[in-house]
């Protein structure tokens, strides 16, 4: 048993409703918006015209840069239009429209590839279009290429999914869970690491027990059974509780030899070196007060938010707040009409008594948010600095340290908006920065 | 579009602990020590807190109208203030004086500067400190739980085991022993002298998480080992049981020192805080011409706090090596 060795967090509430939800399929939609980012680093470049014809995993956009990852058609159909439009994250977004024909025609690039060295397999991942699917998006062929002069030792795959509702990794597992392993030796292969641990938190006992019966007598693949504690799932804080090694602060796993990767990640990779079939379709747990059948649905990318909720059933009372990924950290969405992204985890809406939040009221100095923040910092001070403006002392307290995890903002007895005033301070810091250096 | 969506910052999930609650649970923790200050004082002293109470809850409620600020009796702060103050008064206070007490906690020491979680000092014990340079006689009225039932009470006076320590008594007046200090036998004021209930009421703030152990502990004990070294005829001869059951130490350790707004907010600048109590209370208690020194120890620490939160500023998770 892996205590939970990590400082703070909050014992948030679990509301895995939907742990016992097998995956339904959902069809093809009417038509699909597909942006061009879908993960962190540079845009893609749309490499189809309005009126094409477009199939099953056809390439739809890429970019040059390394820090990308390109994007596929998640349909067979028409593009019928190319323009910015309203993005998951609240700001325009060229985005692929496709008015889909039905017929889910697979492009004549998708077959079994080959590879056979690291550099080829690299490149493989890059073309599938993989980002980390816990949500965060990430490149994955980024992560799994650190500078030659880290050595990494240990792979750690992510299935704590600490976030409350959020069950789409756990019946990743429970569904998939030969591939999760086959991903894994795939890797180790590659990678050449020497120890893999799957991290889990133990509200999830059944996919712990599958994948240690799986791996029994392994010496490398163990599995790390962990206290279910927010934010178990951050990286760094999963790292730490695995391993026992710190990530330096402004540094990344690599430097402590580490890499981490989420377990429908790992899945995808096998399926993907079996079929050829880039990141189209993802399992998305759909849930909140306000939805009548919570569920999980594997969705193509692309399909409109309120396809996916009609499709589980549609709502029991009027959704007041849209959630893209958990209650903790996931971004609250102004439009149904905005897309599944390939790192989309959950669409949780809640009805009107949860989507409010409380208001603020003077902070008492009760020191909660300190005994809760598991990256040791002191968010009432971050607070009180960022609302007077005193950009100087933000550094002082670590500002940029923060993961913005939400656990000071969960335990505030005065119901202060912690966590936002910090972003608010992060993104005040950027444009001094960015003034000061023109 | 549609749009009834509501878009706020992460995290959208709260618990559901309040400040209200926080105060209401200290409120609940105050009670065995109020309770136990009627037991053994009279039926007066219901009067004393519910003056305190009351004038603590009504002064605030005039600040804010008169500074047009939001009501904010509502989180139950000031109901903690008036009651903290109430078990720092001798039973016999005039009612007035303990009024004048509770007003000058809430007005001039919490609201003029800022209201609640802004004061720099604890305001129940400010007020306790001012009232006591302002009214020596009344505010060291002392009597003994024994007199209670005799006729008139409050015409006896009787010493407090401190006092008596520095030779302040009456001729004649005995030592109490260690379980009359526990079980409040003793002289001085309502809620200070059971330590009995404090340590019911703070186990309940403990066990409610509204509290954490290191500054009580740290002062509890700094304050031994100071008395134990320096309190008696030769070193290391201090009769320290005698000061930690006695004077304010356990409430001011467990109520006060604990108090969010004054102390400071991580681990270490808690201890800090706790030792300072301990040594400033000892000294006082040892070298000054005042019996007790607990309020004094913890206001002095209350103006330190800024600065010991500026100066154990702690490393961030992975930030305790320099990063090149």
């Amino acid at each position: 048993m892996f205590g939970n060795r990590f400082k703070g967090g909050a014992a948030v509430p679990h509301n895995k409703n939907t742990a016992s939800c097998k995956t339904l399929k959902m069809g093809v939609p009417e038509k699909v918006f597909i942006p061009m980012l879908q993960h962190i680093g540079a845009p893609c470049i749309p490499v189809v015209n309005k009126g094409d014809y477009v199939k099953v995993g056809q390439l739809i956009g890429t970019s040059d840069k390394f820090v990308s990852s390109p994007v596929h058609s998640s349909v067979s159909g028409v593009v019928s239009d190319i323009s910015p439009r309203i993005y998951p994250g609240g700001t325009n977004v060229l985005t692929v429209e496709i008015k889909t024909d039905g017929k889910q025609e697979v492009h004549e690039s998708v077959a079994p590839p080959r590879y056979s060295n690291k550099k080829e397999f690299l490149e493989l991942i890059r073309q599938s279009g993989l980002v980390g699917l816990g949500g965060a998006g990430f490149p994955t062929h980024v992560k799994l290429s650190p500078p030659p002069e880290k050595t990494i030792d240990t792979l750690v795959i992510n299935g704590a999914e600490c976030e409350p509702f959020i069950t789409s990794d756990f019946r990743g597992i429970i569904e998939n869970p030969e591939s999760v392993i086959n991903g894994i030796r795939i890797l180790i292969d590659i990678l050449g690491v020497k120890h893999v641990w799957i991290g889990i938190e133990d509200n999830k006992p059944e996919a712990i027990n599958l994948l240690s019966g799986l791996i029994e007598g392994d010496s490398i693949i163990k599995v790390a059974k962990l206290k279910s504690r927010y934010p178990q799932g951050a990286e760094k804080m999963l790292i730490y509780s695995v391993t026992g090694r710190k990530v330096p602060a402004g540094k990344l796993p690599a430097d402590v030899g580490v890499i981490v990767l989420n377990v429908n990640s790992v899945s995808f990779i096998s399926e993907y070196l079996k079929t050829g079939m880039p990141l189209i379709k993802r399992t998305v747990t759909v849930d909140g007060s306000a939805v009548k059948n919570p569920s999980n649905v594997e969705v193509l990318i692309g399909t409109p938010l309120e396809d996916v909720f009609n499709f589980t059933g549609g709502f029991k009372s009027e959704p007041h707040k849209i959630l893209m990924g958990g209650p903790m950290m996931g971004i609250a969405q102004f439009s149904m009409q905005a897309p599944v992204l390939k790192h989309t985890n959950a669409l949780l809406a809640f009805d009107e008594s949860d989507a409010e939040i409380p208001t603020e009221s003077q902070c008492i100095r009760c020191g909660r948010c300190v005994k809760a923040c598991p990256m040791n910092l002191l968010p009432l001070f971050l607070n009180f600095n960022v609302l007077r403006g005193n950009l100087d002392e933000l550094q002082k307290y670590h500002i940029t340290d923060c993961i913005e995890c939400g656990s000071c903002s969960y335990v505030c007895p005065a119901k202060r908006h912690l966590v936002q005033s910090i972003r608010l301070g992060k993104a005040q810091l950027r444009q001094a920065a960015a003034k000061g250096g023109k | 579009m549609e749009n009834n969506l509501l878009v706020t910052s992460s995290p959208h999930l709260r618990s559901k602990d309040t400040t209200a609650r926080i105060m209401m649970d200290v409120v609940i923790a105050l009670l065995p020590a109020a309770v136990s200050g009627v037991y053994f004082y009279g039926a007066r002293t219901i009067l004393v807190i519910l003056t305190t109470i009351l004038a603590a809850v009504a002064s605030e409620a005039i600040t804010c109208k008169i500074l047009k600020k939001d009501l904010t009796i509502n989180d139950f702060s000031a109901v903690v203030t008036g009651m903290l103050l109430a078990l720092n008064l001798p039973p016999t206070i005039p009612l007035w004086i303990a009024a004048v007490g509770a007003a000058l906690a809430i007005i001039l020491v919490k609201e003029l500067f800022g209201g609640l979680g802004q004061n720099f000092m604890n305001p129940a014990l400010t007020a306790r400190v001012i009232l006591l340079i302002s009214w020596p006689v009344q505010m060291t009225n002392w009597i003994l739980p024994d007199t209670v039932s005799s006729a008139t009470p409050d015409a006896i006076s009787s010493a407090t085991p401190l006092s008596l320590l520095k030779g302040e008594g009456n001729v004649g007046s005995a030592m109490p022993g260690y379980l009359e200090l526990f079980m409040s036998k003793i002289g001085g004021c309502i809620g200070e002298t059971s330590v009995l209930a404090i340590l019911i009421g703070a186990a309940y703030l403990v066990y409610r998480r509204v509290i954490s152990l290191e500054t009580p502990l740290t002062f509890i004990g700094s304050l031994a080992l100071f008395t134990w070294i320096f309190g008696g005829e030769t070193l290391f001869t201090g009769d320290f049981m005698y000061h930690i059951l006695s004077g304010g130490l356990m409430l001011g350790a467990f109520f006060m020192a604990t108090d969010y707004t004054t102390s400071p907010v991580t681990f270490k600048g808690r201890v800090i805080m706790g030792i300072g109590c301990g040594l400033l209370t000892g000294i006082i208690r040892l070298y000054t011409n005042y019996p007790e020194g607990v309020s004094f120890a913890i206001l002095l620490m209350n103006i330190a706090t800024p600065l010991i939160d500026r100066y154990t500023i702690p490393s961030s998770f992975g930030g305790e090596k320099k990063v090149a």
